[in-house]
């Protein structure tokens, strides 16, 4: 028994939730096999704890040393295995040079002085930001980012307008009422849903001054609504939308960041898009809206951009592109990246500023 | 075969495979563990790898009645449940002329029964097979019902008050994984991921599902399917499913028949069949 609250420890360790109620699930299913089959106590304790396919290998590897046997096994996998949750906080992460300077600052709130400062930073290059107009700036992204796309979904409600379907319970409840003549009809329209939304963001080095004040844009999207999902990409493509949930504004963009391994590195478009074809396809679903935020300065092949994005296309509602460079008044589509994806995308905006921002959320609500 | 077969993990692997579905151990432990226990399974994996066939596959085993709610966008207790059959309501209600009231309009006689009630009222011995299919495709209210009733296995009718279940079905739930489902619901459930299954496996599923399949056809079939899920570039994958109806078609047409000829049955994108034309990736098969 002991050894379930260090398999339960291993396992939270390494991020999976871990509850008394699984807890409890687990002492339930060691009940119900032959506890002296190491295989069969290791398999009804995984069909117990695990709650997704990320889980099973953290399982794998947390039940190997606590149940020892695969002891050397695990620890040429993952050095780090052995260390507790504590031991494992004070390892050096990725080296990421803290933004705001090192200095750490109290939880001040900063205040605008007077409504115009905002007004002077909506036209302004997020390039250009200092740390405390970044931190202006939240307020009205995050109020931004609860403007969302909409479809009609197959949900109904009562309505009091006459409208397309009957409402059948409401009418024959009203015909009692008329001595079973239904002459007073009752109607249901469809509602509107949230539209699923896909964020896509590069990190690349030319878009360094831009990818911090976007991902705010997508922490505050995945925050104020549920279907959201959120990638980013350099050279390589990696999901997001689980490090940025959570209200902690920080704590959410600084695991985003640690998750990211090519920060400020290269940028390879096409393989991105086709990583998201293929492991997200699924994810992304058919009728979501898509935006992709990068500069279009690519260094893979033209190619497999235009191939990639034409199937994404396909599968979207819309593909909207953010494009920093696109601010500029005689900006054309040159870099090769662009050429290939311009033609797939239904909207390209620029993606610099408060104010493009709020073109976004404008043509995001309009969809 | 009976219930008690399934109370061990190789009775439940041995109960499948008699209806021809060929569980690995995770697997048949975790259907042992769902009928032990009385709690309900998530069964997650790639599309075809064959996740409802588990659900017919094991009522079938019992000899139990498989009851099946496909979910889909906008499913809501009306679809699930119950509903009322307004139709015959307000005919019945012209036919007495005013003379009905509401008690008698909203009584047994006029409900329908939907997949989950049925469930909770089978009145058989052996309990049933409840196969909550596509659960992703619902949406978050639904989840939230579904969790409900998974607890408590009763329903309430405003009208009829509450019902309860009379045995326990065994639930299966089956996600496709367009979204996350929420961690509420997968913790009150029972977890497994089917895998594509291993080639000798495959080879063996395809003997059982075709009885008096050439060897070499299975063979050819497994290997081929292999290659494609192996080649990594390619949008959709081929499943078991496919993998049998291609050892079907190869049945139908002969051995000889070349293997690019027929990769419609395998691959449904464009894209994926040309690719795999281009570079030969079923070369010698």
């Amino acid at each position: 028994m002991s050894r379930l609250g260090e398999l339960a420890r291993a396992l939270r360790a390494q991020g999976t939730r871990v509850g008394v109620g699984e807890l409890l699930g687990a002492v339930r299913c060691l009940d119900a096999v032959d506890c002296s089959s190491r295989d069969d106590v290791r398999l009804a304790l995984r069909a117990a704890l695990c709650s997704s396919q990320a889980d099973l290998e953290r399982f794998d590897l947390a039940f190997g040393i606590v149940y020892g046997v695969e002891r050397a096994a695990a620890e040429r996998d993952d050095p780090l295995a052995p260390l507790g949750q504590v031991e494992r906080a004070v390892l050096p992460r990725v080296g990421i040079v803290d933004p705001r300077g090192g200095e750490a600052r109290p939880d001040a709130e900063a205040v605008p002085a007077a409504w115009s400062d905002i007004e002077i930073l909506r036209e302004k290059d997020f390039a250009r930001y200092t740390e405390e107009e970044m931190a202006l700036a939240r307020e009205l992204i995050a109020r931004l980012a609860r403007r969302h796309p909409t479809r009609m979904s197959r949900r109904t409600r009562a309505t009091r307008r006459r409208a397309e379907l009957p409402d059948l319970r409401r009418t024959v409840q009203a015909s009692l009422r008329t001595g079973g003549e239904p002459l007073r009809r009752r109607w249901r329209e469809p509602t509107r849903r949230p539209r699923q939304l896909v964020l896509v963001c590069d990190v690349s080095g030319s878009m360094a001054p831009y990818a911090r004040m976007l991902l705010q844009y997508m922490h505050a999207s995945v925050a104020a609504r549920r279907r959201v999902e959120a990638f980013a990409f350099g050279t390589r493509l990696t999901r997001i939308t689980q490090e940025l949930a959570g209200r902690d504004h920080d704590l959410a963009l600084e695991r985003a960041m640690a998750a990211v391994t090519d920060f400020s590195g290269g940028t390879r478009i096409g393989a991105a898009i086709a990583e998201l074809n293929r492991a997200h396809g699924r994810r992304i679903g058919r009728g979501a809206v898509i935006v992709i935020l990068s500069d279009g300065w690519d260094r893979g092949d033209p190619a497999q951009l235009d191939a990639e994005m034409a199937r994404l296309r396909r599968a979207a509602h819309r593909l909207v592109w953010l494009n920093p460079l696109a601010a500029h008044p005689d900006y054309q589509p040159l870099a090769r990246g662009m050429q290939a994806a311009v033609p797939h995308t239904d909207r390209l905006l620029a993606g610099n500023s408060l104010a493009s921002i709020e073109q976004l959320a404008q043509l995001l609500e309009e969809m | 075969m009976t219930l008690a077969q399934l109370q061990t993990v190789q009775g439940a692997a041995d109960a499948l495979a008699g209806q021809g579905y060929l569980a690995d151990r995770p697997l048949a432990m975790a259907v042992h563990l769902a009928v032990v226990l009385g709690q309900p399974l998530l069964l997650e994996g790639e599309a075809g790898v064959g996740k409802t066939e588990v659900a017919r596959a094991l009522a079938g085993a019992v000899g139990a009645r498989l009851i099946r709610l496909q979910c889909h966008e906008g499913i809501d207790v009306h679809h699930a449940v119950y509903d009322w059959d307004y139709a015959r309501q307000l005919l019945a209600l012209r036919a007495a002329e005013g003379g009905l009231d509401e008690g008698e309009l909203f009584s047994r006689r006029f409900l329908l029964r939907r997949p989950l009630l049925d469930a909770l009222e089978s009145d058989s011995e052996l309990p049933v097979v409840l196969l909550i299919d596509e659960i992703d495709r619902a949406d978050d209210e639904f989840e939230a019902f579904l969790l409900e009733f998974l607890s408590d296995f009763a329903v309430t009718i405003p009208e009829l008050g509450t019902i309860e279940a009379r045995r326990r079905p065994i639930v299966l739930l089956t996600s496709n994984r367009t979204r996350e489902l929420h961690d509420a619901l997968k913790r009150r459930c029972l977890y497994h991921w089917i895998d594509y299954p291993t080639p000798e496996r495959e080879r063996a599923i395809v003997a059982a599902r075709l009885p008096g399949v050439p060897e070499r056809i299975a063979a050819r079939v497994v290997e081929a399917v292999g290659r494609l899920r192996e080649h990594g570039d390619l949008y959709k994958l081929p499943g078991v499913g496919e993998t049998i109806v291609w050892a079907r078609a190869l049945l139908a047409l002969g051995d000889e028949v070349a293997l690019e000829d027929t990769l419609g049955v395998a691959l449904k994108v464009h894209e994926d069949v040309q690719r795999v034309r281009e570079r030969g990736v079923l070369e010698g098969v």
